[in-house]
């Protein structure tokens, strides 16, 4: 018998039982919470007078709906307030923990799970938002799920799963200097594709994936969804035990050594089979920009938009068409005569330590340029902010130009006041470049924190690489 | 949820692969705590000129007349024509409620992107993949006749046109049993509650730091 993947592995260990047509119950062990696609499921649960099955494996913390400046001040928008305030009456109620405004764990849902040790290897996560893939990187069988799959968390602690198949992206060798996980994952989804990976779990592996720190991994797993997998997952090896060691929900002195043991068997086997292998070559990935409306829509910075002229299908050539039109883009325009309007570091890509330093370090001795109307840091949880402020990584921002901001999601999907007007134009470290993701009509550019640095202060894309 | 076993529709024909469900509910509704009153603002970038907030009377907004849906041909369509990855991106299940609440009761593409399909059973709207020539071949047929319906019969899982063609379609036999019946999957997952608490204890055993 073949071995078995790693998704094999955790999802095997998670079943309570199988229907005869494959449709298993899997049992959750974390369901992290946020305001947005809980408050309908907490209903839900009140109205058929249900209680959560295990209230204790439930975290939640408000983030998309927030602000960045003056949080302490509340929300001034009365329906967001309503539900961010619906989310911590619903926790009070049931004796769910929350890490409320002010406190200083509250931050992305996606940032703070790692940094708390919520999230841990092996387990099985979910949580009402398509990033959750975030905590693949873990070797963790992370979903994003709807809310009435929320509900049905709450209720049972299971999820209905049917098993997905397994695909492995490897990116061999090692990737040159500058080139970072956002680029690596950017070239992966501009490979296989915005639907390359659905009905799969995605598992990343190679030489460059290995040398990525758990900050790294977080942002290769975080875009499995852009790439259309439900879940990404990384193998567990000595960077990810390291990383979860003394975390605050982390097991037990006397827990450790048992769990460190069972996970050092999540890895995929050498003798596992994929559906579907795809190999990259980590020396041939230089740094990435999109183009376009879709997170496929990517060329190295040295590239070119597109030309619909010259593309055989046509779908594929009204889709470039539509989409360099709303971009306000030209056919065959070099990516690095691109001027820029704004700048977003943050979201739950990139806004942990690692990315603020290499934006930072970009940033230092310099001055966003004239042309940029707002260059934006949004650190993914207070602790984050605190440590960056304990490194002075604020100072280097503010004294170049940048806004030092509150943690939150902020203006990857522009709930809260961070937006883009109609036409401008954003190098974003973000995760998608829909139509309208940032703000109605905004044009957004996703790139990883040292370009997104350095564009703001060229005023138009450049290579990090020769900045 | 409500069953759903037949449904004959006017079709509306959406041209675009990858439409991402920004695109189908935009975030700022998303601040609604509220499962209905998303049917005004379905597509809602797409289909009006002035920009959308929660709470404004969307009747007095200005429609986009390009727009499929504000096409008069089209404003009674409840079966969604589309192209591959639909319903790409954010896991908002306000994607599936906007299209419901406007009136749709399936949507027929190529492929859809897997949290938007998994969502769609939840709700009473039927996701159905057919083979691109077949979508292909109903969009000729859409856009060609106006008032252009099909049938969906899920008992025998086939989309059916008015002179008689079928194509057959594949779903999950739990997701047909439960459409069918309007099932409540939570009623069904709790009939297996000692099965779940049985797990527990073999799961507290091997990974003892998860309890």
């Amino acid at each position: 018998m073949a071995g078995k993947t790693l998704y094999d592995k955790v999802f095997d260990a998670h079943v309570v039982r199988s229907e005869a047509d494959g449709t298993a119950l899997l049992y959750i062990d974390r369901h992290l919470v946020h305001e947005v696609t809980s408050p309908q499921a907490f209903e839900g649960l009140k109205l058929s007078g249900r209680k959560p099955w295990r209230t204790e494996t439930m975290i939640a913390v408000p983030d998309h709906n927030i602000p960045t400046i003056d949080q302490a001040k509340g929300i001034s928008d009365p329906i967001a307030r309503l539900q961010v305030e619906t989310l911590g009456n619903n926790c009070s109620e049931l004796g769910i923990t929350e890490f409320n405004i002010g406190d200083p764990r509250q931050g992305i849902v996606h940032v703070m799970g790692p940094e708390q040790g919520v999230t841990l290897p092996g387990m099985t996560v979910v949580c009402g938002d398509s990033h959750t893939s975030t905590h693949g990187a873990f070797g963790a069988l992370a979903h994003g799920i709807g809310t009435s799959e929320v509900e049905h968390v709450m209720a049972t602690q299971c999820l209905i799963q049917k098993k997905m198949k397994n695909m492995r992206v490897n990116v061999n060798g090692k990737a040159g200097p500058g080139v970072t996980a956002k680029d690596i994952v950017l070239a992966i989804i501009g490979e296989i594709g915005t639907a390359g990976g659905t009905g799969y779990a995605l598992e990343f592996a190679g030489e460059a994936i290995r040398d990525l720190s758990m900050e790294g991994r977080m942002t290769v797993c975080n875009m499995a969804i852009e790439g259309g997998a439900r879940a990404g997952m990384i193998a567990v090896d000595d960077i990810t035990i390291d990383y979860v060691k003394g975390r605050p929900y982390a097991p037990s002195a006397e827990q450790w050594e048992a769990a460190v043991s069972a996970w050092r068997d999540l890895h995929s086997d050498a003798d596992a089979v994929f559906d579907l292998e795809v190999n990259l070559d980590a020396a041939s990935i230089i740094p990435q920009v999109t183009w376009g409306t879709s997170p496929e829509m990517v060329v190295p910075v040295n590239g070119m938009t597109p030309d619909p002229a010259v593309e055989r299908d046509a779908t594929k050539a009204s889709g470039i068409r539509g989409a360099l039109e709303y971009m306000g883009l030209e056919a065959n325009v070099p990516l690095t005569e691109v001027q820029l309007d704004k700048v977003f570091i943050g979201s739950c890509t990139n806004s942990r330590i690692e990315d603020l330093r290499a934006a930072a370090a970009v940033a230092e001795g310099r001055q966003v340029a004239d042309t940029i109307k707002l260059a934006m840091v949004v650190p993914g949880s207070g602790l984050v902010k605190l440590q960056a402020e304990a490194e002075g990584l604020d100072k280097i921002f503010t004294a170049a130009g940048f806004e030092w901001r509150e943690p939150g999601c902020s203006m990857c999907l522009a709930m809260n006041a961070d937006r883009l007007a109609p036409g401008e134009r954003c190098a974003s470290t973000s995760n998608r470049n829909f139509e309208g993701r940032q703000g109605q009509g905004g044009r957004t550019h996703l790139v990883s924190p040292a370009m997104a640095a350095a564009a703001a202060v060229a005023g138009h894309f450049v290579d990090v690489r020769q900045f | 949820m409500d069953k759903f076993t037949t449904h004959t529709g006017l079709v509306a024909p959406l041209d675009r692969a990858n439409v991402d469900t920004d695109a189908i509910i935009p975030k700022q509704y998303l601040k609604s705590i509220k499962r209905s009153g998303y049917g005004p603002t379905l597509f809602d970038e797409w289909r009006y000129h002035e920009p959308g907030e929660p709470g404004m009377d969307h009747s007095t907004r200005t429609p986009r007349a390009d727009f499929l849906l504000n096409l008069p041909r089209y404003a009674e369509a409840s079966v969604l024509l589309a192209r591959e990855n639909f319903g790409c991106g954010s896991s908002r299940e306000h994607a599936v409620w906007a299209l419901t609440n406007y009136g749709f009761k399936v949507v027929l593409a190529p492929s859809f992107a897997d949290i938007f399909f998994n969502n769609s059973f939840k709700n009473g709207l039927l996701p159905i993949e057919l083979e691109a020539a077949v979508i292909d071949q109903l969009f000729d047929a859409a856009e060609a006749e106006e008032g252009y319906q099909l049938t969906v019969d899920l008992e025998a899982q086939q989309v059916k046109t008015a002179d008689g063609q079928t194509f057959d379609f594949e779903v999950d036999e739990f997701r047909k049993y439960c459409l069918l019946n309007g099932l409540d999957d939570i009623g069904l997952t709790l009939q297996h509650a000692d099965a779940i608490k049985a797990f527990e204890v073999q799961h507290k055993q091997a990974a003892s730091w998860l309890f």
